[in-house]
């Protein structure tokens, strides 16, 4: 039945591919925790420790067996969802993970969404009008785009807004003390507001939400709007474009309906690598806002040595990636007709 | 793009002509030759140059504008930005250099064994890199340096291990194909070793494209290295470091004392500028098909 359905085949291929990434994900982590400076087991019991109950810690957290079987023992943990404790917040990581995710996950995506409907039509206009002001545009953003340290387009976004204009709310956080924060339903401040039809908190909270992810989204969209560009380019000069026109098609027909869709299959294979560096990007886009995500989470963690925390958050940080790509993967079967078929 | 073999000489001086012709036809390389002239030069002679003394304070002189006797203003303690600026370009270039180096070599190595004698290296060192590669970049470089500790030899080394994946990976793709190439074998014929034969016959082939990698490279380490001072990882706060003075000075920038932040800033985008031209320019030497 699985056989007679190639897409479905494909799909499950894909999910099979990614079991072995998340092994070594997994592995690596586990490696990064146990590779902590000096002893592990006189770090966690703390530092008025005695010799015994360093000796109790590492046999409590079972560091004295051999890496093997810590190894298990990690996994273990891992299954149930415990990532350890937190020293600074006293609470499980898993826990302090969870609650604050929703608040980067909002960032991200609002962020990636932002970069893609600039930089994908930037992009095909700047391949169908090369030489003109769009082109010139499109290269003076993608260069600036690549070359602009994150957390420096952040500072420079508040001091143009917040302090100079005064239109943007002062960058500390996710909404500003006058409002209150609405229900959990997703966590993600807008839907939730809107959900409530709380339309003032809404609008608060997207205030707080507009630098931050624009300062995010000028990031990502550099490497999008040049691979969209390119590839606009590659499908514009191939053979069946010059048919399609010969064939006497309308000039929108022949740009959206064969250009465009065959342009965006390398464009959305590149969203892989701008993810990558859009995780990474928004530690410091949240350490610059003060934005009360796992990014900063992680930051904190590591001015205060709390390991853990940031192995943590290590960990979820590659697996939300792993998931990310997954997805991505999954949009270029859906796409791209052909795949399901090759992978017979 | 021609092999080069010990007896290619007369073509590599085409390749300089090349150069020359590839200079005249795009002044932007030659100015970001002249840009990074003028990083390297900051960083040799940058601290026995600068008016001040980076470290030294002056409370009584403290979060002055830019003015003629301080180019780019001073900071909360009354030290010269322009100073500190111009001192930490050293660091900072040194930082990138060492860490592209260190991938360089790692990657070139593993990445010959890989692509030459293929089999079981080559599927676990594939394997090794998906894996590094799976992780957010940054994200793990931050994971590295929180797991060997708090250090500027560790942000060196943290940069190293995730930049390595696309050395290995173009050395493996290069050596891979010329393995069986006309003169490797005539080199083996002649009674060379493998290695041999790799080092001196189908190593150097590699380089061109390497290049092009490094000088992309650099930029992206030194963003990467002062994102990571930026959140309060490897130098420590008195050493003069571009991210580290952009993040001292964002706690300025509301109250509207802009240059403290700035300028450090601004620098930085100028060197990852750089390397970005000179890689892009570069890719026009070693590739004219690919340019975009």
């Amino acid at each position: 039945m699985l056989a007679s359905s190639p897409r479905l085949r494909a799909v499950l291929m894909r999910l099979a591919q990614a079991i072995p990434v998340v092994i070594g994900v997994v592995v690596i982590s586990f490696l990064l925790t146990r590779a902590l400076p000096g002893d592990p087991a006189v770090y966690f019991a703390g530092v008025a420790a005695d010799e015994a109950s360093i000796e109790q810690t590492r046999v409590a957290m079972g560091l004295d067996k051999p890496l093997p079987v810590q190894f298990v023992h990690y996994v273990g943990d891992l299954l149930q969802g415990d990532l350890g404790q937190s020293l600074s917040s006293g609470r499980p990581v898993a826990t302090d993970l969870a609650n604050r995710l929703p608040a980067s996950l909002e960032l991200t995506l609002t962020a990636l969404i932002l970069a893609v409907i600039t930089a994908v039509p930037l992009g095909v206009l700047a391949a169908t009008r090369p030489g003109t002001w769009v082109d010139h545009l499109c290269r003076v953003v993608v260069t600036a785009g690549v070359s602009l340290p994150t957390f420096f387009t952040g500072i420079l976004l508040i001091y143009i807004f917040y302090y100079l204009a005064g239109i943007a709310p002062s960058p500390l956080g996710r909404l500003d003390f006058i409002y209150l924060s609405p229900d959990h339903v997703t966590g993600f401040y807008l839907i939730d507001a809107a959900l409530m039809g709380d339309w003032e908190t809404w609008r608060g909270a997207a205030k707080q939400l507009v630098l931050p992810a624009a300062t995010l989204a000028l990031f990502t969209l550099a490497p999008i709007a040049r691979m969209t560009r390119a590839a606009m380019l590659t499908a514009l000069s191939s053979d069946f474009i010059r048919t399609a026109r010969a064939a006497g098609l309308s000039k929108s027909v022949v740009l959206y309906r064969y250009a465009f869709r065959n342009a965006l299959l390398p464009v959305v294979t590149t969203l892989g690598m701008v993810f990558s560096f859009a995780l990474g990007a928004n530690v410091l886009v949240e350490k610059v806002f003060a934005w009360p995500g796992i990014g900063s989470y992680a930051v904190e963690a590591l001015v205060v040595s709390d390991y853990a925390a940031v192995q943590g958050f290590v960990l979820v940080m590659a697996l939300l990636f792993v998931v990310l790509n997954l997805v991505i993967d999954l949009l270029y079967t859906a796409i791209d007709p052909r795949i399901g078929f090759e992978a017979r | 793009m021609s092999d080069l073999t010990p007896t290619d000489l007369p073509r590599r001086h085409g390749t300089l002509d090349h150069v020359f012709y590839v200079l005249r036809a795009n002044p932007v390389t030659l100015i970001a030759f002249g840009m990074f002239a003028f990083l390297i030069l900051s960083a040799l002679f940058g601290p026995a140059l600068v008016p001040y003394d980076p470290l030294a304070t002056n409370a009584g002189n403290a979060l002055q504008p830019p003015s003629w006797s301080h180019w780019f203003g001073t900071d909360q303690i009354g030290r010269d930005v322009f100073s500190r600026v111009i001192v930490a370009t050293r660091l900072d270039l040194t930082i990138s250099v060492a860490a592209v180096a260190i991938s360089f070599v790692v990657g070139s190595i593993l990445g010959c064994i890989a692509g030459y004698w293929g089999g079981w290296p080559d599927v676990i060192l594939n394997r090794f890199l998906d894996t590094i590669m799976a992780f957010p970049l940054f994200v793990l470089a931050m994971g590295i340096v929180a797991a060997l500790g708090n250090s500027v030899e560790n942000i060196i080394y943290a940069t190293a291990i995730i930049n390595m994946p696309f050395y290995a990976r173009l050395v493996r793709a290069e050596v891979n194909i010329r393995r069986d190439a006309g003169f490797v074998r005539a080199a083996k014929l002649a009674g060379s070793s493998d290695l041999r034969v790799l080092a001196t016959q189908i190593f150097p082939n590699a380089l061109p494209p390497m290049m092009v990698q490094v000088s992309l490279n650099l930029g992206w380490a030194i963003l990467n290295a002062a994102g990571l001072s930026f959140i309060g990882l490897g130098v420590s706060p008195p050493i003069a470091e571009w991210g580290i003075m952009v993040a001292e000075g964002a706690n300025f920038i509301v109250s509207g004392e802009w240059w403290l932040a700035v300028f450090p800033g601004l620098w930085l985008m100028f060197a990852v500028f750089t390397f970005n031209l000179l890689g892009d320019g570069l890719r026009d030497i070693v590739d004219p098909r690919k340019r975009t």
